[in-house]
Formats: structure tokens, C-alpha cells, sequence
């Protein structure tokens, strides 16, 4: 090779590195940007559309202007509480066999995979099974079935809960030293003793964020609650009966051609991002502060 | 006798050390016995550890508890697996595989038509179209974005930035489909029809995907524009991550070659982290192919096909959504469960395609917190 050669390739090759290090600061500024517009977007709409009646009312009929969305926040957090209560325990649970019982053996590892591809299922799929489950489905005798219901929502949420809180659960508990797990044990503690008392409990903060998180998620779960919660627009605490949620009343207000109500699904949108973003931020604090280290 | 060898045998005295006898351990005592009768030679604290109880009834059911927890997981995916097929057992019987790539002709205007709920015809074609379109949009989208933006976070980005940068990117995950949606249909889709879509028809019309017959802005483009940013944030954490598990000797390998730092991530890094990267987009496209609120929000959900990317369509998932609660017959419901069985099943296989995937490129360095 000659040396006008060899100096025209160098260049060349400088000349591609500096344009793929352009290219790539235009991709992060291109994905950037909507992420930034989306949110001075929602906090511009949503702070200017949120009052003091948004969280103490409930919907006005169509044409008039005002009211909120309280029912909808009420029956949000029954839905959820519902959830949490079926996907927080079970999933802790299958954490705990991944993590404790079953580590390294072929069964822990399909639970593993099958809660991953879980994990990606779509959540209108959940709904459906949910459906078809519950709703549909007309057992003599046996109460929330038949109908629409807040209990049949609450299912569904809960059960696309548990493959998430599965994982981040096993997740923290093999952050867990040996050490801790020897120290209990040495000492004599029964084994379902040291590994609630001693490695969960060394865990938790990370367990609890990670719970967190899958509730954060389900929170803004519209999919699986169109047939199954339904949604009410009136007052209504009933489990047995179609119940009004957040998203899915973000969701019909969105479609509506009445600007009041655009006003509102704003407004409920900013209530449910902020309750996302705490969750995201507190997971983010208390896995990058390590408070797992200190135990070891 | 001088230079002869003589051969003297010595004897070395056996010095191994002799192992002391070891005393047959005295017998344990009887736990049952002892914990009933107070003898003087049970030393306090053995007694208070027997006080105790015996533990190992407590650990085999909390050990079969946790088991079962575990085992809850298989029982989901069947549990969805019976419902479904039970449920669209009657479309099955009716329509059989042609469902999802047949039309029917309209027996008064003799044009294809797919989806006539009141007629109790069904075809999941459109459906099936939408589906594959819009998520080909996001990922065409959405990929070399994502793919650059890892780059960037992994390979150039100053450490002040990083931080800050990637909690962005996994707020973005977070942020729930509806709300999405929500920006969609009042910011992209108004944006797309006043300034993007007249643009694509005067720059593009000639090749026949974008003509001006819908002027909504509603569509396949604002569909795939806004999966494209939602499955952004899953391609480009786990190309990251994978990345990331790319060993550091071999950056400073292909670097102490001479090459330029473009030349060190192609060689070095993407190199070895492809099948990752992959397994990360086919877990983006698994995510775009299920991905339901904001689709249903801005696609337009009629079933039809159009070449054009501008005119309404529906998707697989956006129809179950529309449709499902209101399903006026035996027959309609079951087509819908039938697209919702497709859609398990499709999402099961790329999803366990994605995981393996990334699974190989991964596991050899210690499991990540996200």
C-alpha cells in the first residue's frame, strides 16, 4: 500500500468514526426528545387540569362541566389492593423457592423461563383467560362469577403481578452473602426461620421496591380491565359488581369529543405517572445505594 | 571389597504417625426420651433447645409451600392455555385454519369482506395484517434508534451523563400504554396530519403507501410511530446489557490492533453481543405484537386492508379490546378468543426465542438488577 493510500484510509476511517459518534448523540437526542415532550407534556396538561375536585368527585354527566374522578381512584386502589393481596405473597413465594429451594435445579430453571415468557404475555391475553375464567364462565354457588366485577379485575391484575414480583424477588435474594445465610443456621434457627427472618429480611427493602414496581405496573393496566372490571361512573366499593378504574377512565375519556373530559383524563394520567415515577426513583435508590452491601 | 556396590538395606522405621483409635461416639440419646424425663446429665441448654419443638414438620411444609408458589407459575400459563382453547373451540370448528388467511365474499356487493359479526362470518385477516405491520413499522423504527442510543450509553456516553440518561429510558418503560395512547391521539397524531403525512404523500405517493384518501392522521404510521417508542426503551436496555457482558479485553484488544473506537465496537463489541441484540429486538417485537391501549387509540380499528400506511386499520389485540365486552354472539366471542389464542401462542414462541437468546449471551456474568 502505498502512502497516499494509506493517509486517504486513515482518514476514511476517522471520518466513519466520528459520523457513527454523530449518528449515535442524534439517536439518544431523538429518543430523548419524545420522552421529554411526553412529560412536559403530561405535567402541563395535568397540573393545569388537577384541583381539590378531581380527587373528591365523582364524574359529572355528560354536559356538564366539573367533577373528578374519585371513584375511579377508590376503585383503583381496591383493585389493587385485591392484586397485591394474590400476586405479592405467591410471587414472593416462587422468589423464594428460585432463590433458596431450588437454585440450580431443572425445575427452578423452567419456573424461571415460563415466568420470563409470562412476563411478556400480553396483558389483554390475561384478560381474556380472566374472562372466559370468571366472567363468562357461570358456577352455580360460587360467588363473582357470571358478571362483570371489580373481583374478576383484581384477578387478572394479580395474577400478571406475580411472574414480575417472582423474579425481582429471587433477584434480591441471591444478593443475600452466604454468610448470613450460614450465621442463622450455625446458630440453630429452623430453616423456614432463617430464610424469612434472616434472608428475606435482609432483602426487604429490595423485595419491597421490587413489589412496588409490579404494583406501579398494574396500576396503569387498562387492557386486561375493559371486560373484566368494566368500569362504573358512580360511587361503588362492590368487589361483585363492574367497578370504575383509573386507566380504563383515562382511556373512555380520551375517546370522548367533550374537552372537559380530555381535561380529566389528563389530569388522571398525571396522577398516575407520578405514582410510577416514585416507583421507578425508589427502586433505582435502593438498588444502586446497595443496602444489600452492608450485610456483607 | 572396594568398588563394588554393596547393597545395604536399611530398614526405615515406619514413621507415618500413627491415627489415634477413634472412640465409637456415645450413643445419641433418645430426643423423645430425654425431652420427657428431667435426668441431672441433660445439660441446660440441650434442654432448651428440645423445649424448641422439632423444627423439620415446619420446614418440610414451608420447603412445599414455596414449591407450590413456584409451581403457580406453570399453572397460570395452563390455566390460560385451557380457557383459550376451550373457548374457541366453535370458530375453530367453523372456520379452521383458514381464519387467519381467509376472506369471504360479500354476498350482496361480492367484495371481499372479513369481519361481519352480525352475519357470523369471521376472518382474522386484517387483524392478523395490522398486527404485522405496525409492529414492522416499530421495529424499523425503533431498532437502529435503540441500537445507537446503547452506543452511546455504553461506549461514548461522559459518566455525569449515563446515569440520568438510563433512568429516562426506563421511566419511558414504564410509563403505562394508555397514557401513551393519551399523547398520541392529542400531540403525534395532530402532528403526523398537519406536518408529517403531507410530506410522506408529496415525497412517497408514488410507491403506493401513502395516499391522501384518510386524512384523520389516524392509522398504521401513528400505530407504528408510537410502538416504536414504547418498545424503544426493552431493545435498548437489553442491548445494553448485553453490551455490557461483552468482556473488557476484548475492546482493549481491538483497540491495541489500532483501531479507531467505531472499529472497537464493531469487532469488540457488537460482534460478540449480536445474538443478544437480537434476542432484545425479538423481545421488543414480542412486546409490539401483544402492545394494546395506544394501538387501539390511534389505529382506527377498521378491519381492513390497505397498502397505504396512512389508512385505518385494527390489529389483533386492538379488536379484542374493542369488541370483546359488547361480542353479540356465541360465535363472535369464540373468533375473538381464537385471536387472543394466536396471540398467546405467538407471543409464548418469541418471547422463548428472545429469552434463550439472550440467555446465551448473558450467562456468564451475574444476573443484573433492573
Amino acid at each position: 500500500m502505498n502512502e497516499e493510500k494509506f493517509k486517504f484510509r486513515s482518514r476514511m476511517r476517522a471520518l466513519t468514526d466520528n459520523s457513527v459518534t454523530a449518528l449515535s448523540i442524534l439517536a439518544t437526542v431523538i429518543v430523548v426528545a419524545p420522552l421529554v415532550a411526553i412529560f412536559v407534556y403530561l405535567v402541563y396538561k395535568g397540573a393545569s387540569s388537577l384541583n381539590l375536585d378531581f380527587f373528591t368527585q365523582i364524574p359529572k354527566p355528560v354536559g356538564e362541566t366539573g367533577g373528578g374522578m374519585a371513584n375511579a381512584i377508590w376503585g383503583s386502589a381496591l383493585l389493587l389492593l385485591l392484586a397485591s393481596t394474590i400476586g405479592v405473597p405467591v410471587g414472593i413465594g416462587g422468589g423464594i423457592f428460585l432463590a433458596e429451594y431450588g437454585r440450580g435445579t431443572k425445575l427452578a430453571n423452567a419456573v424461571r423461563f415460563t415466568a420470563d415468557v409470562l412476563n411478556g404475555v400480553p396483558s389483554i391475553v390475561m384478560g381474556v383467560a380472566v374472562y372466559a375464567l370468571i366472567v363468562k364462565a357461570h358456577i352455580p354457588f360460587l360467588p363473582f362469577t357470571g358478571h362483570f366485577s371489580g373481583f374478576s379485575g383484581g384477578v387478572a391484575l394479580g395474577i400478571m403481578m406475580i411472574p414480575t414480583v417472582c423474579r425481582t424477588t429471587e433477584e434480591m435474594l441471591l444478593m443475600v452473602p452466604h454468610a448470613v445465610r450460614e450465621a442463622a443456621l450455625g446458630l440453630g434457627v429452623p430453616n423456614w426461620r432463617s430464610v424469612l427472618s434472616i434472608t428475606v429480611k435482609t432483602a426487604s427493602p429490595g423485595i419491597i421496591t421490587g413489589c412496588m414496581l409490579a404494583f406501579a405496573r398494574v396500576a396503569g393496566e387498562t387492557a386486561p380491565l375493559i371486560f373484566t372490571a368494566l368500569g362504573n361512573s358512580f360511587w361503588s366499593s362492590n368487589l361483585n359488581q363492574p367497578i370504575a378504574a383509573l386507566p380504563l377512565q383515562i382511556y373512555v375519556y380520551a375517546l370522548s369529543p367533550y374537552d372537559d373530559w380530555h381535561r380529566l383524563a389528563w389530569a388522571g394520567a398525571l396522577v398516575l405517572i407520578v405514582l410510577i415515577v416514585l416507583a421507578v426513583s425508589l427502586v433505582r435508590y435502593v438498588t444502586s445505594r446497595g443496602v444489600l452491601k452492608g450485610a456483607s | 571389597m572396594p568398588g563394588s556396590l554393596v547393597l545395604v538395606t536399611v530398614h526405615v522405621p515406619d514413621i507415618r504417625i500413627s491415627q489415634p483409635q477413634l472412640q465409637p461416639e456415645p450413643p445419641i440419646p433418645d430426643i423423645q426420651k430425654l425431652a420427657g424425663e428431667s435426668t441431672s446429665d441433660v445439660s441446660a441448654v440441650r434442654k432448651f433447645l428440645l423445649s424448641r419443638g422439632n423444627s423439620s414438620i415446619a420446614d418440610a411444609v414451608f420447603h412445599w409451600l414455596m414449591v407450590l408458589c413456584g409451581l403457580s407459575i406453570f399453572a397460570i400459563v395452563a390455566l390460560i392455555a385451557v380457557e383459550l382453547v376451550l373457548r374457541s373451540q366453535l370458530s375453530w370448528q367453523k372456520f379452521g385454519l383458514s381464519f387467519f388467511y381467509q376472506a369471504f365474499t360479500d354476498p350482496e356487493t361480492h367484495l371481499p369482506m372479513f369481519w361481519d359479526p352480525v352475519n357470523e362470518h369471521f376472518s382474522a385477516l386484517p387483524f392478523v395484517y395490522g398486527t404485522l405491520v405496525s409492529s414492522f413499522l416499530a421495529l424499523l423504527i425503533s431498532v437502529p434508534l435503540a441500537i445507537g442510543l446503547a452506543i452511546f450509553l455504553t461506549e461514548m456516553c461522559p459518566l455525569a451523563l449515563r446515569g440520568p440518561l438510563a433512568f429516562l429510558t426506563e421511566l419511558l418503560a414504564a410509563i403505562p400504554s394508555v397514557i401513551y395512547g393519551l399523547w398520541a391521539v392529542f400531540v403525534l397524531v395532530p402532528l403526523l396530519r398537519t406536518h408529517v403525512n403531507p410530506f410522506l404523500i408529496h415525497a412517497f405517493g408514488w410507491t403506493g403507501l401513502f395516499n391522501d384518501e384518510n386524512p384523520t392522521g389516524l392509522g398504521f404510521l401513528s400505530a407504528g410511530v408510537i410502538l416504536a417508542i414504547m418498545i424503544l426503551p426493552i431493545i435498548s436496555s437489553l442491548t445494553r446489557e448485553v453490551m455490557t457482558a461483552v468482556p473488557y479485553s476484548q475492546r482493549e484488544a481491538v483497540l491495541a490492533l489500532g483501531a479507531t473506537r467505531w472499529e472497537m465496537i464493531r469487532m469488540g463489541v457488537l460482534r460478540n453481543a449480536r445474538i443478544g441484540i437480537v434476542g432484545g429486538i425479538i423481545l421488543g417485537l414480542g412486546r409490539a405484537l401483544g402492545e394494546t391501549m395506544a394501538v387501539a387509540m390511534v389505529i382506527g380499528n377498521t378491519p381492513e386492508i390497505h397498502r397505504s400506511l396512512l389508512s385505518n386499520g385494527s390489529t389483533m389485540s386492538a379488536v379484542i379490546a374493542n369488541e370483546y365486552a359488547e361480542a353479540v354472539s356465541d360465535m363472535h366471542f369464540s373468533a375473538l378468543t381464537e385471536i387472543g389464542l394466536a396471540l398467546f401462542i405467538i407471543t409464548i414462541i418469541v418471547n422463548a426465542l428472545a429469552q434463550l437468546l439472550i440467555w446465551m449471551v448473558t450467562r456468564g456474568t451475574p444476573s443484573q438488577v433492573h
